[in-house]
């Protein structure tokens, strides 16, 4: 019989197989599926975070660590859903409008959904619309968006303008992020967070969504 | 003079260390055996489907001086209205390595495995500079014996990306397949654009000061300028 401990290594070394071979173990046994999610699974990608922030591993290692988490949820998700355990939350991302850039949006993707959150990926070149219409939709509360072009990341002004304009601040929350952005800019358009990487991005968001 | 290059993969391909520095990794930093998979896939990959290519032709400073104006876009001043009067010789060039590896980060990021697919795209990113710098190297060898030439792009350094469309109207890179969306972005994504200066290091020195400076977070100008020395 796996341990929690011997899932959250797995988790925490990228080991995919070692993780799916974990959690199905662990599902066989007297420990709920909610508890593997919140016992092992999310604290290890925790302590991923934590020391990719303190630079002790690297991005490669980021992503395989994700890798594994997906494949342990392969298994969980199933049982989470017939025990109506709730994800986290649902997050809209895209790249704005005129921008093709979409690799970071594609990272917080990733790490989003190895923290447990539902995410609607819009893609690239989403007008401000675009991003609002698909949050109500999926009753997301919060909208990240992605720029890597200074000359497209005037396009994330527009999109909280419209989200003000539609009336809908109080029900969504926005956070940007990409290489020519910082939080001076995303302070001076209103935006309600910033995150300088994908890592920072899940922490932003848990933020966002409990206020 | 109108050159167009069919490359090797071979020949401009990145090291591992240079990907490895693109997802954030400093150099000298071993990557774990589990990373080292993730490479040796990625570069598999791009091994079989990369179709890098380029051009590039020369433009006298004159007919350059309405490229570089484009639609008028630009910032008031830029270190290209210092460098390009200093220029020995001029060429606006494009480079890409294709729409395959484009299709396959995107269809890994969508269906497969998400890990592989940002080595891959770190592999991507870093041949297109590299095709930027073979069409440069190419270029110097054309003008004379230790002529220093660098790319300078669109969308950087005050140059306004909508400069690309006067850049793609004076070259017309129909042969190597690269064109240009609405946004002035290019198809495919993974291209490079710009105009190769050539001339002796001090051409390209000048001290990043401008109001744009102050927002790069990239600040690669420095090390560019080092690099010819």
């Amino acid at each position: 019989m796996s341990s929690l401990q011997e899932l959250s290594e797995a988790v925490q070394r990228g080991d995919a197989a070692a993780a799916s071979g974990a959690t199905t173990a662990l599902v066989g046994g007297d420990i709920g599926p909610a508890d593997i999610l919140n016992r092992a699974l999310l604290p290890a990608m925790a302590v991923i975070g934590e020391r990719f922030r303190e630079r002790e591993i690297f991005l490669p290692d980021v992503l395989l660590a994700a890798r594994a988490m997906k494949a342990a949820m392969a298994v969980l998700e199933p049982l989470l859903l017939r025990d109506g355990v709730a994800k986290s939350g649902v997050v809209v991302l895209g790249t704005v409008r005129g921008d093709l850039h979409d690799i970071g949006k594609n990272l917080v993707s990733v790490m989003l959904q190895g923290a447990g959150y539902d995410v609607v990926d819009l893609g690239s070149d989403v007008d401000a619309d675009a991003f609002i219409d698909a949050a109500l939709d999926a009753d997301a509360a919060v909208i990240g968006m992605s720029a890597l072009l200074t000359t497209t990341m005037t396009e994330m002004a527009a999109v909280v303008r419209r989200i003000e304009e539609r009336g809908l601040h109080d029900r969504l929350r926005t956070i940007v992020g990409g290489a020519p952005l910082s939080e001076a800019f995303a302070r001076e358009i209103g935006a309600d967070g910033f995150a300088p990487d994908a890592t920072a991005a899940v922490e932003r968001i848990r933020e966002l969504v409990r206020r | 003079m109108r050159r167009v290059i069919q490359f090797a993969v071979g020949e401009v391909l990145p090291t591992e260390e240079e990907v490895l520095m693109r997802t954030g990794v400093p150099a000298g930093v071993e990557p774990s055996a589990a990373v080292g998979a993730l490479l040796h896939e990625a570069c598999s990959r791009i091994r079989r489907l990369a179709r890098p290519r380029g051009m590039f032709q020369r433009v006298s400073v004159k007919d350059f001086a309405l490229v570089l104006r484009g639609a008028g876009r630009n910032a008031a001043e830029t270190p290209l209205d210092e460098i390009v009067p200093r220029a020995e010789a001029l060429a606006l060039f494009v480079g890409t390595i294709g729409q395959e590896v484009v299709d396959d980060i995107a269809a890994l990021f969508r269906d497969g495995d998400p890990a592989v697919a940002v080595m891959l795209d770190a592999y991507a990113s870093e041949m297109a500079n590299a095709v930027a710098t073979d069409l440069a190297s190419r270029f110097a060898g054309e003008i004379r014996d230790g002529a220093c030439v660098l790319p300078y792009s669109p969308g950087y350094c005050g140059w306004h990306v909508s400069g690309q469309r006067a850049l793609f109207a004076a070259l017309d890179p129909h042969e190597i397949g690269v064109t240009l969306k609405e946004s002035c972005l290019m198809t495919p994504l993974k291209s490079v654009s710009g105009v190769l200066v050539s001339g002796d290091a001090t051409v390209h020195r000048f001290r990043p000061r401008w109001t744009f400076c102050e927002e790069c977070v990239g600040r690669d100008c420095v090390p560019r300028m080092r690099s010819v020395r």
